[in-house]
């Protein structure tokens, strides 16, 4: 299945040696949503980085280990990092829309670089229902050609899931994508993570355990001993599971605040 | 630049508090009493303020002197002067256009050659090279910033003309010689030559600040042509070349700004010759090199002011577009325009 | 961790200890419907195999053009380091011939007399450097001075406004301006004229990187000496300037390597000569117009003295850039 992914003994580091994370081997489910958790600079946006090789473009960074998707290990030499990217796509903390690019642009860009000549319908079919799957058409319809930067900052993190939607991507990384947003922006994208993950594969790195509990299907904890050390998978299961019964003593700790 | 900034004020920080105590121990800065410590505050105070003021009246007063000098030449000969090909010390009669036209003609040519290197020089140094290289690599690239324009003038005359003379001219001369800017016969020394050491002498300039302006771009744009399946190339072009525009826009105009007020190296290779000739390889002549050339011979009179006054046509100019470049620079909020836009 | 997050934390341990063991709830909590919460479902979820058939021939020629951009990125640095190279090596190899002792110590000879040398011109360099130096450093800092320590916004944008816009005043223009102030009033060609124009030259630059500096050092050190009771004045003077002051000097021998190669502006103010310097009222003799005299003068003798002459002015300039750099590098990395 395309949206099926797997780590094995997946390590990374960045430039002087720093390890930020070391042999984290976990299976993730198609068609699910997987939180990733755990104490701030425990290494869980590298990981999640490391799944589509954005993590390489950080100056110095390195990553080893395999990640398997769709039956392939995304670092073996003839893959190729860009269309890896192409079919993992992400969302980042912080909104990033193209600025001066139309909100329509926006959603195309990526396909246009992708898929070479396309009709203009054709385009413009993708551009509505990526806006539509990503909850803001409604709200866009009428000023596609306004300038991403004019939205608001709930409606461009909405915007930058429907860019990454418009490429056909089987996977979607989200990197905390609702820590910059106020309550009601976080009930929309929670509400479109839902919805998404019947098609998706859904990978959400966040520090709200409420979140996580509420959004995912499974969840993993991550955790370094120490400042400095790299971190590590400590224990990853179904959600319901992780937040009830917690096998590792460090992951109930977390849960129930009782950490460090 | 701001992780530097900041870097440096924490360094600073650090090891200056001790200095403070030591000042204020050694020297016994709180012991003066109050009436020399206000006489100390007034009079410094006066100070600074003369000289921020000196910089103002400075300007005020280069483009008042400009203007006076060249009044009879202005009054006498109005807007004539900026068409007419005449340049008569004989007869009193002046005009500007050979000028003119050798300063903008041999400036656009130079923008011609440059931009693109620089562009390509900015992109691999703010986006392409390994980081071991770029440092260097920038000093390098730099230090053509530093050769003094008489320096270029030397090397022109004796190495870059009698090159263009012999190979690159008679070349493009035969292949291209029926379009008539191309037209023989080859000279050297020439608009061509003058052109090809503004295009090196602005080049520092144009590749420099349009570096900064694209390292200005934020990791969080380029991520997101990246996380598409951008390629390096396509990151460039979505991300970074959009966000730079007014800085590259800017860094371009400042360079226009140095090529057309450029006076030495021209003055030593553009030929000085008063004439419109549609051949870039023809001599010609230009504003500041016509300045160089006739200025200490005259004393006064209306040739003076002629000259003078094509002095104020060249300043006028350079005003605007500096102007303007520093608009769009400050848009993108590059620092580097104002340490390296002076020629 | 920061203040903000570990608040943030606490709000959720809170939230957690409520329910001791089972921490937060599972069940989704009860949202009001809102319009989004149903758009959308009508939407067929599914991906557009003609849309991701993209070929492998397409990614290939991407790639391609990426690579051809990036080499030809790569291919523009290397050219423009071509001039630089071909620069360096003329000056070096024609210069390096016809420099000896009596180049730094001699007069030029006449035409047709072997020998002779540029001593009038270095010395005559140097005095107006210094001249320019006298001039252009108070004024530079006192207004960098103003710039960066007197909050005076409107009056700073105009002077800022001003000093970028004379930075860019082309330099010949500044010696007409130097000319008909100072030339045409004494009827004299004079160092002192020459170097006032260099001054000039050097002002904004100096200026703008005193400003800088002194924005870089921390707030927190100026307001500790102004609690000390410390005159305004002498916080500035003592420890504002004493704070930044290697970098303004950096920035004054950037604005010095700038003027000393600097031509055009002396041609009509500070002339030449071909003797000694006898005094400061009187036209000086100075490297970069000895060279330009040279240069387009028909003999071969004298070019082989300006090759020699732009070798010793590019070493002074290279020698005061790069040293400033290197300077304000190991100042910083002190600091550190």
């Amino acid at each position: 299945m395309a949206g099926y992914l797997a780590t094995n003994n997946l390590s990374a580091s960045f430039g002087g040696g720093v390890q930020a994370i070391e042999n984290i081997t976990v299976e993730i489910p198609a068609n699910k949503v997987t939180a990733i958790i755990g104490p701030s600079g425990c290494g869980k946006s590298t990981f999640l980085r490391c799944l589509n090789r954005m993590h390489e473009l950080v100056p110095g960074a390195k990553a080893s280990g395999e990640v398997v998707w769709d039956g392939r290990n995304i670092y073996a030499s003839g893959m190729d990092a860009t269309e890896v990217r192409r079919g993992i796509g992400m969302v980042f903390q912080k909104p990033n829309p193209f600025p001066l690019m139309s909100i329509e642009d926006n959603v195309s860009a990526g396909l246009r670089l992708a898929s070479g000549r396309i009709g203009k319908a054709k385009i413009a079919e993708v551009v509505e229902r990526s806006l539509k799957l990503a909850a803001l058409w409604d709200e866009v319809k009428n000023k596609l050609h306004k300038p991403g930067g004019s939205l608001s900052g709930g409606q461009q993190q909405r915007l930058c899931i429907a860019r990454a939607l418009a490429v056909q991507p089987d996977v979607i990384l989200m990197d905390e994508p609702c820590s910059a947003l106020d309550p009601a922006s976080t009930q929309k994208i929670e509400d479109t993570i839902d919805k998404l993950k019947k098609n998706y594969t859904i990978v959400i790195v966040t520090h709200n355990m409420q979140q996580a509990a509420r959004v995912s299907d499974f969840t993993g904890f991550m955790l370094s001993k120490e400042m400095g050390e790299p971190g590590r998978m400590i224990e990853y299961g179904p959600t319901n599971k992780i937040f009830t019964m917690p096998e590792r003593k460090e992951t109930e700790n977390y849960i129930t605040g009782r950490f460090g | 630049m701001e992780p530097k900034r900041r870097g440096t004020a924490a360094a600073l920080k650090g090891t200056l508090i001790s200095d403070l105590k030591s000042l204020v121990r050694g020297i016994g800065l709180q012991g003066a009493n109050p009436l020399r410590r206000r006489l100390g505050d007034s009079i410094f105070t006066a100070l600074v303020f003369l000289a921020a003021f000196t910089v103002i009246i400075l300007m005020a007063m280069m483009v008042y002197e400009l203007v006076r000098q060249s009044l009879p030449s202005i009054e006498q000969f109005g807007l004539g002067f900026l068409i007419s090909r005449n340049w008569d010390p004989i007869n009193n009669i002046y005009g500007g256009l050979p000028y003119i036209y050798g300063t903008v003609v041999s400036s656009l040519l130079a923008l011609l050659m440059s931009v693109p290197l620089s562009l390509g020089i900015a992109i691999f140094l703010s986006q392409f090279a390994p980081r071991w290289l770029r440092s260097p690599l920038g000093i390098l690239v730099d230090l053509l910033a530093a050769i003094p324009s008489v320096v270029y003038g030397l090397w022109g005359i004796f190495v870059l003309a009698p090159f263009l003379d012999k190979t690159v001219e008679p070349f493009l001369i035969k292949y291209l010689g029926g379009i008539p800017i191309f037209a023989g016969p080859a000279f050297g020394v020439g608009l061509f030559a003058a052109s090809v050491v503004l295009a090196i002498m602005i080049t520092p300039t144009i590749s420099a600040i349009s570096r900064e302006a694209m390292l200005n771009v934020s990791r969080d744009q380029k991520e997101a042509a990246q996380a598409l399946g951008a390629t390096p190339w396509e990151t460039v072009r979505m991300s970074v070349l959009p966000l730079a525009r007014p800085g590259i826009v800017g860094a371009i105009i400042l360079g226009l700004g140095r090529a057309l007020g450029e006076t030495m190296a021209v003055t030593m290779l553009i030929g000085n010759v008063r004439q419109l000739n549609t051949s870039i390889f023809a001599p010609a002549y230009s504003i500041a090199s016509v300045i160089a050339t006739e200025f200490a011979e005259v004393t006064e009179g209306p040739h003076m002011a002629a000259l003078i006054e094509m002095a104020l046509i060249l300043l006028f100019i350079t005003l605007l577009l500096n102007l303007l470049a520093r608009l769009l620079v400050q848009k993108t909020g590059s620092r580097a325009a104002r340490i390296k836009g002076r020629s | 961790m920061s203040e903000g997050l570990r608040i943030q934390r606490e709000e959720e341990y809170e939230a957690v200890e409520q329910t001791p063991r089972l921490a937060p709830p599972l069940t989704k909590p009860e949202v009001p419907p809102h319009e989004s919460a149903v758009e959308g479902t009508d939407v067929e979820i599914s991906r557009d195999s003609e849309l991701i058939g993209h070929s492998a021939g397409r990614r290939r020629s991407r790639n391609f053009r990426s690579k051809l951009a990036l080499t030809l990125c790569a291919l523009s640095t290397v050219i423009v380091m071509v001039p630089l190279a071909l620069i360096l090596f003329y000056i070096v190899y024609q210069g390096a011939g016809a420099l000896n002792l009596s180049f730094f110590t001699s007069l030029p000879k006449p035409v047709g007399e072997s020998g002779g040398g540029m001593g009038n011109a270095i010395v005559g360099s140097l005095i107006l450097i210094g001249i320019a130096a006298v001039i252009g450093v108070p004024f530079g800092v006192l207004a960098g001075t103003q710039l960066a320590e007197y909050r005076n916004p409107r009056l700073s944008w105009v002077v800022r406004l001003m000093s970028d816009i004379l930075s860019g005043v082309p330099s010949i223009i500044v010696g007409i301006f130097v000319y008909t102030l100072l030339v045409l009033t004494f009827k004299q060609f004079s160092a002192i004229a020459g170097g006032v124009a260099l001054g000039i030259l050097m002002l904004p630059t100096i200026a703008r990187t005193t400003e800088d500096m002194l924005r870089m050092v921390p707030d927190t050190l100026r307001e500790a000496s102004l609690a000390l009771g410390i005159p305004r004045w002498r916080t500035i003077t003592s420890i504002m300037i004493k704070t930044a002051g290697g970098g303004i000097v950096t920035g004054i021998m950037l604005a010095t390597a700038r003027v000393a190669g600097e031509t055009a502006p002396l041609l009509f103010t500070a002339l030449g000569s071909r003797t000694w310097p006898t005094g400061l009222d009187k036209p000086i003799a100075s490297l970069p117009v000895q060279i330009y005299t040279y240069a387009i003068a028909p003999f071969d003798a004298w070019h082989k003295q300006a090759w020699a002459g732009s070798l010793v002015l590019v070493l002074i300039v290279l020698l005061l850039s790069i040293g400033s750099k290197i300077f304000f590098g190991r100042k910083m990395k002190r600091a550190n």
